[in-house]
């Protein structure tokens, strides 16, 4: 199931940003950050579940536990994507406001 | 704790916060950032001095037992960039406090590159696939934001595909990290070491691999990924555009080495064809392309794509002549391409342009710039005595040796192109005579803190070229290092038992 939203998730983004429209290379690429996101998350094994907390009076976790590695690298990835996705949505603002452009062919005339 | 694998990370670092709290201030944040440089530079010497005694500096921070936790470690390769990145980082910086102008100064040019700095001491140092990916993050959204700043149109086009582009190879990192994750439990280069050469990973280990170097390609501008660096490169000021030829595609060729000997040797040897085939149309592609320019700064961006294939191809050849080769190569371009770059600052300095058709004459009217472009320029080109000429002459003997035939004569052949192109270069904007004319204004005075860095780069391309023995046998130790994981594994592992 989370593989197949993965999937979905990249084939939206890759479309996306094969259009013409930066707006829309936009979208796809915030797209691929959550598709990203996801995959490594589905990569380290979600299916177990229980929380990595060791219970009280006992020395160690005796059951298999989710690995928190992953949710904490996907957690800095999500603040990485955030950040260039702000930063890209800003520079597309401003590459329309001073070329008045939208579209990546007339903008590669523009270099 | 070992401070001194620390101290090229944090302290840009915290030069770059330093600057930021002087934002209404330009002077101060000047200072800074030349304080800062100054000892960056210095410190990353003596890392190099030390590793070059000691072997291997292991730092962990805090206090995680070995494999976990975030550890940094200093090879012969990291140091040896470490410090060509500095050096090259100190000139730049004093290059542009001369060159760029105010405005783009105020908007914080100087804390910027500081963040560029740290973000590439940081990939080189660190000794983890995750601190890889966000070590790069951070060099790249400097690095994007020193791209787009000044807000030119040409600027902002180039910047938007800079930007994306550079994303999805972002994305495609991270993916191959979380499947390198999701596969064997680990991230760290030690413990992948260790655990990849016993054993072979169950499931899509060659896709995690594939994955890793197709990203990594794409931010090193590799044959077929180099479409965003040319589109990009030529629109930033010449002293950005310096730092981003000298650090941005060199650290991502690191990275792709770093992996390539740390966790598929053996697959990567297997595929050695795909490597060759990938050198070789790196190189041509970039010369092919510059061959059609006609501005200073368009031949000179796709020059630095055919100059990765170069280095490419000594990971294609492999062991420690070709790897040996790679690292010097890595360092010569560090030298001489920014050097082409600080040179064309120069003349768009006294004429406003670097369009091969509005120039001419300089090589009357600009002895010493005119001298400080050829020589980078002839090296590029592989001409003796210069640093390019070593280079290539490793690369091509360990070709031959490991009867890499077509690759190497292809190196071959793209040296002669890159000698075209220079030599077009010289003949139109430097020998032939001015087209403006005799009513052409006096040159204007180029100020010395321009012409000091430029010639500083310069001269490292001729002492690299002169002093190849030593720094060869420099290159060939890294390489033999990085070719003994076991080594590496133990060094990492023991300094983590060690308290």
């Amino acid at each position: 199931m989370l593989s197949a939203l993965v999937g979905v998730l990249f084939a939206a983004s890759i479309y996306l940003m094969l259009r013409h429209s930066t707006v829309k290379i936009l979208i796809g690429l915030s797209l691929l950050g959550h598709a990203a996101n996801l995959f490594v998350f589905s990569a380290a094994g979600p299916h177990r579940r229980d929380p990595p907390v060791i219970p009280s009076g006992e020395e160690a976790v005796s059951h298999p536990v989710a690995d928190p590695l992953p949710q904490a690298l996907i957690l800095t990835a999500i603040v990485i994507t955030f950040a260039v996705v702000v930063f890209a949505v800003v520079l597309v603002h401003r590459t329309h406001q001073t070329t008045g452009v939208r579209d990546v062919d007339s903008l590669a005339k523009r270099e | 704790m070992n401070a001194l694998v620390v101290i090229p990370v944090a302290l840009p670092l915290v030069a770059a916060a330093a600057g930021f709290l002087f934002h209404r201030w330009p002077r101060i944040q000047e200072r800074i950032a030349l304080g800062a440089s100054v000892a960056l530079a210095g410190a990353s010497c003596a890392l190099l001095w030390v590793v070059r005694r000691e072997g291997l500096l292991v730092t962990r921070l805090g206090a995680w037992p070995m494999p976990h936790g975030v550890v940094f470690v200093a090879d012969l390769l990291s140091a040896l960039l470490v410090c060509a990145v500095a050096l090259l980082g100190l000139a730049v910086v004093i290059y542009a406090s001369a060159s760029v102008g105010k405005r783009r100064r105020a908007f914080g040019l100087h804390p910027l590159v500081q963040v560029l700095l740290a973000g590439a001491c940081g990939v080189l140092l660190t000794a983890d696939l995750f601190n890889l990916f966000v070590w790069f993050e951070v060099m790249l959204i400097a690095s994007f934001v020193l791209l787009a700043l000044g807000g030119t149109p040409s600027q902002l086009a180039g910047a938007t595909k800079y930007v994306t582009l550079n994303l999805l190879a972002s994305t495609f990192l991270l993916c191959g990290i979380g499947l390198v994750y999701g596969l064997t439990g680990t991230l760290s280069y030690a413990d992948l070491a260790r655990t990849l050469s016993s054993t072979r990973p169950d499931g899509p280990f060659s896709a995690a691999a594939f994955l890793l170097m197709a990203a990594l390609a794409i931010k090193s501008a590799a044959f077929p990924f180099f479409f965003w660096l040319p589109a990009s490169y030529h629109t930033p000021p010449p002293a950005m555009a310096a730092l981003f030829a000298g650090l941005l595609t060199k650290v991502g060729v690191y990275a792709m080495i770093r992996c390539a000997t740390m966790l598929f040797p053996e697959e990567l040897q297997r595929a050695s064809v795909l490597v060759a085939f990938v050198a070789g149309a790196t190189m041509l592609t970039g010369v092919l392309g510059a061959a059609a320019q006609k501005d200073m700064r368009r031949i000179l961006s796709f020059h630095i794509v055919s100059q990765i294939g170069y280095m490419l191809m000594g990971v294609a050849i492999w062991g420690v002549r070709g790897l040996g080769g790679a690292v010097f190569f890595l360092l010569h371009n560090m030298a001489a391409k920014p050097a082409l770059f600080l040179s064309v600052g120069v003349v768009e300095h006294d004429r406003g342009s670097s369009a091969l058709h509005t120039l001419g004459g300089l090589a009357r009217q600009r002895p010493v710039a005119s001298l400080l472009f050829l020589v980078p320029a002839l090296s590029l080109a592989g001409l003796p005595p210069l640093s390019g000429f070593a280079g290539k002459l490793v690369l091509v003997r360990a070709g031959l040796d490991g009867g890499l035939w077509l690759v190497t004569s292809v190196a071959l052949a793209v040296s002669l192109l890159t000698l075209y192109s220079m030599i077009k270069i010289w003949l139109k904007a430097f020998w032939s005579p001015d087209p403006r004319g005799d009513d052409a204004p006096p040159p204007r005075d180029t100020p010395r803190r321009m012409i000091a860095p430029l010639a500083a780069v310069a001269a490292a391309t001729v002492a690299l070229g002169v002093l190849a023995e030593p720094v060869a046998a420099l290159c060939f130790d890294a390489a033999a290092q990085l070719l003994d994981r076991e080594a590496y594994a133990q060094a990492v592992f023991a300094a983590g038992e060690g308290r």
